[in-house]
């Protein structure tokens, strides 16, 4: 369902080109949990906002679900976003000074939904993203650990019921309890059937999943089953 | 998707209680010092012109004594040049007239039923009231007759009635005695008010050919009221009255002329320059404040989308559209500035009644400076909260979201 063929970046910074990815291709079908590992600078945040249509790249083709996604106008792919794709970051994930539940319903905003039913929805992907406790859904951003917020984060990616969940080094800021924790969520996530890509440069988080895709400066260097 | 909105905008600015407060203050102060301030100033002209009306329609002023250019207050001159002659004259030979009121004033004591006063005591005829714009409250005012025949009556403006006989009493019928004269009070004339200008309330009026015999024992006048028919005809009738007393005078040089002549115009419109410099002064202070109130709403406009700018890119990240971003923040940048305009204006307004009830200052809200300050407000605030914010949402997700 996510097909890339030789997808390019090049940066121009004034005069100094940088080619943050030099053709780069791989598929990744429904179901599947994959991990996209390598150190700073190899081009691996690159692609990942290519995925999450944050960015687009500057040769190549990117297919979500047999959809060219280089070629949509910013609101299409704002849409897409939206409904298609759903992002945990490393930080910066929820709005401050707003509650969990009104973070996790953030993209069901202006869609028409009835208030009764986001309300259900949220508590629903709260639920299966590891956060049962209703104490915390009236809770503010800011009043929660951090392992709280990456698991409020990934409800809020799961409220539109995505193609895809794209995690940006998800367990950058935390500790190894807390790691686990948010990395169990995605497991038991993609047992229920969801696409999960996780973008690390640490080979522990990259254990728990079941793919490897492996790159350094700009290009696939190994692409493995765990 | 109103609604949507709508919960947005009140649940960001309530977010942060005290940045949208301290964004509102600065709308509530600017535009209420603007509002208080020319309403001030626009009370002070009213009043100040109101007071110049009242003492006499299209009136011009006859006073003996060379004239020193730019007199205000009907002055009365020291020298003796004016005659009742003058003044019958003036009145027979010169048109567009309404009424002609030659005056002997001076002041005394004046004793009644064991009370005393000194006031002053205005000699005079019929003509008064119409020239004057005073107005009789009970009994009646001095007649043709009672000039003619130096009757020893009065009629007494209602503090001068007040103080001699006691507040709100009808001593019509009995006497008052000034200089040894007893004259028989024949009426009260109705509360003018004012001060300043005469305060025509604390005066006594008798016939002038008996103040002329029994109280001055002279025959020159005071002053000579007189009312033009309107207002286009008073440049003419006074250049009339100057040519006329010039050649009864027999004065050659105009330069020279015993008397002078000021008309009602002049003084209200050197009083409405001293009030419109007064306005002046009042509105740059609130103008001052108005600017200053402005920079600090378009330093929290900026600093709040500054500062939101992680959170915009992290709504177009989760797929908001740009125009829901765009309309959120003009939302809120609406709401801010009509909601502290709103309060601005009701306390402006306030402000305005209480500086009238309690201080006895009178004030005028006008409504251009209403608009004034508002659209002044509205405008920075709108601007400074809309544009930086569709700039950022003009990012791309990641810029905005890396921004610090």
């Amino acid at each position: 369902m996510i097909k890339c063929s030789n997808l390019t970046k090049v940066y121009k910074n004034g005069d100094v080109e940088t080619e943050a990815l030099k053709g780069v291709s791989f598929k990744i079908y429904k179901g599947e949990f994959v991990a996209i590992i390598g150190p700073s600078g190899s081009g691996k945040s690159t692609l990942m906002h290519i995925l999450g249509a944050l960015d687009v790249p500057t040769s190549g083709k990117y297919y979500l679900d047999g959809q060219e996604v280089s070629q949509l106008k910013d609101d299409q792919l704002s849409d897409l976003r939206r409904n298609r794709i759903g992002f945990v970051f490393q930080s910066f994930n929820l709005l401050p000074r707003t509650t969990v539940l009104r973070n996790v319903i953030l993209p069901l905003l202006y869609s028409g939904i009835s208030i009764k039913e986001r309300d259900k929805r949220a508590r629903e992907v709260l639920k299966n993203s590891g956060m049962e406790e209703e104490k915390f859904y009236d809770r503010f951003s800011n009043q929660m650990s951090g392992g709280q917020i990456q698991r409020v984060a990934i409800a809020r990616a799961l409220i539109n019921n995505p193609a895809i969940i794209l995690a940006d080094e998800p367990t950058g800021n935390l500790d190894t309890k807390n790691s686990h924790l948010v990395m169990k969520a995605f497991q038991k996530l993609n047992k229920k059937g969801h696409t999960i890509i996780v973008i690390t440069h640490e080979d522990e988080v990259a254990a728990f999943a079941k793919r490897v895709i492996a790159i350094r400066d700009g290009e696939i260097e190994k692409d493995s089953k765990n | 998707m109103i609604i949507d909105l709508f919960k947005e905008t009140i649940w960001s600015l309530s977010g942060n209680k005290a940045r949208s407060g301290l964004t509102i203050l600065g709308i509530v102060i600017g535009i209420a010092s603007v509002i208080t301030m020319v309403a001030i100033g626009q009370g002070a002209q009213n009043s100040i012109e109101k007071n110049i009306q009242s003492i006499g329609s299209n009136l011009i002023i006859v006073s003996p004594g060379a004239g020193r250019g730019g007199q205000v207050s009907a002055g009365r001159g020291s020298a003796q040049t004016l005659t009742l002659e003058d003044s019958n004259a003036i009145k027979s030979e010169i048109p567009n007239i309404t009424g002609v009121e030659p005056e002997n004033s001076r002041r005394y004591q004046i004793t009644a039923k064991g009370n005393n006063t000194n006031t002053q005591v205005i000699g005079t005829v019929p003509d008064y009231l119409i020239v004057r714009n005073v107005k009789i409250d009970s009994g009646s005012f001095i007649t043709d007759q009672q000039v003619r025949s130096s009757a020893k009556v009065a009629v007494l403006g209602s503090t001068a009635r007040d103080d001699l006989f006691g507040e709100n009493t009808n001593p019509i019928g009995q006497s008052i005695r000034i200089k040894n004269t007893d004259f028989q009070v024949i009426g009260i004339t109705q509360v003018k008010g004012g001060s300043g200008f005469n305060n025509l309330d604390d005066s006594v009026y008798v016939p002038l050919a008996s103040s002329q015999h029994y109280l001055s024992g002279d025959n020159f006048l005071s002053t000579i009221g007189v009312a033009a028919a309107d207002q286009n005809s008073m440049s003419a009738v006074q250049q009339q009255i100057n040519d006329l007393l010039l050649s009864r005078h027999k004065i050659e040089d105009p330069t020279q002329a015993d008397f002078s002549l000021i008309n009602q115009t002049d003084i209200i419109s050197t009083v409405t320059s001293v009030t419109n410099t007064f306005t002046i002064l009042l509105s740059s202070i609130a103008g001052i404040s108005l600017l200053v109130g402005g920079i600090g709403i378009m330093n929290m406009m900026l600093t709040t989308v500054t500062e939101r700018t992680r959170e915009i890119g992290l709504r177009k990240a989760v797929g908001i559209r740009k125009i829901y971003i765009n309309l959120q923040f003009l939302s809120e940048a609406v709401v801010l500035t009509f909601s502290g305009g709103g309060v601005g204006i009701l306390l402006g307004w306030i402000a305005s009644l209480g500086l009238s009830s309690f201080l006895q200052l009178s004030t005028q809200v006008t409504l251009s400076s209403v608009l004034l300050a508002f659209s002044v407000s509205a405008g920075v605030g709108i601007v400074f909260g809309f544009y930086p914010a569709r700039r950022a949402a003009n990012l791309s997700p990641i810029e905005a979201l890396r921004y610090e």
